[in-house]
């Protein structure tokens, strides 16, 4: 790609492009349009950019994403002890959130065992999970996790870590989509809805 | 179903041709590189959306042309069925059935039925166990939409497992609870691939028996033996069993993905002891199988392909042959040969309508 003679200007065509999603053409585009803007409005999008280096840190408990040591969700007295929700990472804490069923505490894994990617059980927060459990056992763990192969796989490997600790290990239910018409539902989906049906009576009690 | 004419445009050494088929059993007589084996591969395209001799797609369109275009017309039942597969360079195929594009072609394969028998098969005698698990593999995914996919996460789960025991190695270090999780998947997807090939196999043999019998006319016994470590115990324990070997050698050596076929022949095995013609005829007799099996479970004929058969088989195995496939058992029936009166004679000889077509530097003409 032809390069503009400005290394300033380079090098921040290459740290946008670094980004997933942003190609160099669409970087070069974002510097040009910033650079059309006032010196004031540029420096702010840089200090935003040092505040987040700064500031941000990773709540010691959960590992979500906080201000604070202990992020709002875990200092949250309403919100009990007794359940805590593990997911793969922060996209998915915003995601439960937002279903307004969930009212225990999260633990964030910050990834899946993946062998194949190179990503064993004590490269993502699994050995602060057990430390946690152990210290502070809650009544039920349940497993929120992508329902792949290695998803299953850390469900599979955190399950047996938990097995002398007598706490109920659930996982989310794995079925037909709400709204989703039977006849487009993929085989292995259905099979497993079949397999894993419940009484109609608990389809009841929800809200 | 059967192809009632097949019209090809810049398709390998073709620049036109357009064939009126018979119902029954067509035959292609020409001279070697004249283009015979290339009219069963645009029959073959049809039904697999690609080449069974060349994948690049691009390759098969005629030297310096922009495209090509194989175009067949099936009648089916009382209805008529239009397949279309055109390819322009540089862009992508189109596949359509009576002019409507398909979204996926995985859609169409497996909507008529074919099995396409050339000397390549020979491989499936002395290539390693690869091939025959591919041509198992093959045949069970036609009828069971769940074997693939149990396939192929079992080899995802193979491929973890082994990326694991090699980080192990390269680390200098172990985790049981780590390679466990890995371990119960590859039991869990491995033991339903094992009981489909084993349910498979017995199915096939008497299939296949009757048909080597019938082509053979003696009394060689001929077994297909499903060799597999699963079948000296439970896979959970082998793989226990075998982890200190697996941690030696960084590899997994238990499990589906070693299995074979073992081809027998009077007790011996068919790679070492057989004749050339044995194993032709073997081989002839496992695709015919094959395509009884397809008929059966899809209730559609299946189109048979013969490329260049005469090649090791004696006259009289080869009236035998033409008897079987010319019964009308399978379906449609397309054959090669460079000679052009001896197939012509035996089937005129077995009383079996046929068709003859002569073959000439990418020109073809009925005879």
């Amino acid at each position: 790609m032809h390069q503009i003679s400005s290394s300033p200007f380079n090098n921040a065509v290459e740290k946008l492009a670094s980004l997933p999603g942003i190609g160099n053409k669409t970087a070069l585009r974002l510097v040009l349009q910033l650079l059309n803007r006032d010196q004031k409005e540029i420096e702010e999008f840089g200090a935003a950019f040092v505040d987040l280096s700064h500031q941000i840190q990773y709540c010691n408990s959960c590992f979500n994403i906080s201000d604070t040591p202990i992020c709002d969700l875990c200092s949250n007295t309403s919100r009990s002890n007794d359940l805590i929700c593990v997911v793969e990472n922060i996209l998915d804490v915003i995601a439960i959130e937002k279903t307004n069923q969930f009212s225990g505490k999260f633990h964030v894994l910050g990834g899946i065992i993946s062998p194949m990617e190179g990503i064993g059980p004590n490269d993502i927060k699994i050995p602060e999970l057990i430390a946690r459990i152990t210290e502070n056992p809650p009544k039920e763990i349940i497993m929120a996790l992508s329902t792949t192969m290695e998803g299953d796989a850390t469900n599979f490997y955190i399950y047996k870590k938990l097995a002398n600790l007598n706490i109920n290990v659930t996982t989310i239910a794995r079925g037909v989509g709400i709204g989703d018409e039977i006849e487009y539902t993929d085989e292995l989906t259905l099979g497993r809805s079949l397999l894993n049906r419940i009484p109609f009576q608990n389809t009841l009690s929800l809200k | 179903m059967f192809l009632k004419q097949l019209s090809i445009l810049n398709f390998k050494n073709y620049e036109e041709a357009q064939l009126e088929l018979s119902e029954k059993i067509n035959c292609f007589l020409g001279n070697n590189g004249e283009g015979k084996t290339n009219l069963l591969d645009a029959i073959y395209y049809l039904s697999f959306c690609k080449s069974y001799f060349n994948p690049i797609d691009s390759q098969n369109i005629k030297h310096e042309s922009p495209f090509f275009v194989v175009e067949g017309y099936y009648q089916n039942k009382d209805k008529e069925e239009v397949i279309y597969c055109g390819l322009k360079r540089n862009q992508k195929k189109q596949f359509k059935r009576n002019k409507k594009n398909y979204d996926k072609l995985a859609d169409h394969i497996g909507r008529i039925p074919l099995v396409i028998i050339t000397p390549l098969d020979i491989l499936l005698i002395i290539d390693g166990s690869d091939i025959r698990r591919k041509f198992v593999d093959g045949i069970i995914s036609q009828y069971d939409t769940s074997y693939l996919t149990n396939l192929l996460a079992y080899n995802k789960a193979l491929n973890h497992r082994n990326l694991l025991l090699k980080s192990f190695w390269i680390n200098r270090n172990f985790d049981k609870d780590s390679l466990d999780v890995w371990d119960d998947q590859l039991v869990q997807y491995g033991n339903l691939i094992y009981a489909s090939r084993k349910k498979f196999i017995d199915d096939f043999t008497p299939i296949f028996q009757k048909y080597y019998t019938e082509i053979s006319k003696d009394q060689e016994e001929v077994a297909l033996e499903y060799r597999s470590q699963l079948n000296e115990g439970d896979f959970e324990s082998l793989l226990k069993e075998n982890l200190d070997k697996d941690r030696g050698n960084h590899y997994s050596n238990i499990g589906i993905h070693k299995d074979d076929l073992l081809f027998k022949l009077g007790g011996l095995q068919l790679k070492k002891f057989g004749s050339q013609g044995q194993q032709k005829t073997y081989l002839l007799a496992l695709k015919l199988a094959q395509a009884e099996l397809i008929k059966n479970i899809s209730e559609e004929d299946v189109i048979i392909l013969l490329d260049d058969i005469y090649d090791k088989l004696d006259g009289k195995r080869m009236s035998q042959l033409m008897g079987i496939v010319g019964s009308g058992n399978f379906g449609q029936v397309f054959i090669t040969d460079t000679n052009l009166e001896r197939i012509p004679s035996i089937l005129t000889e077995e009383k079996i309508n046929f068709k003859s077509f002569k073959i000439e530097e990418g020109s073809v003409k009925d005879v």
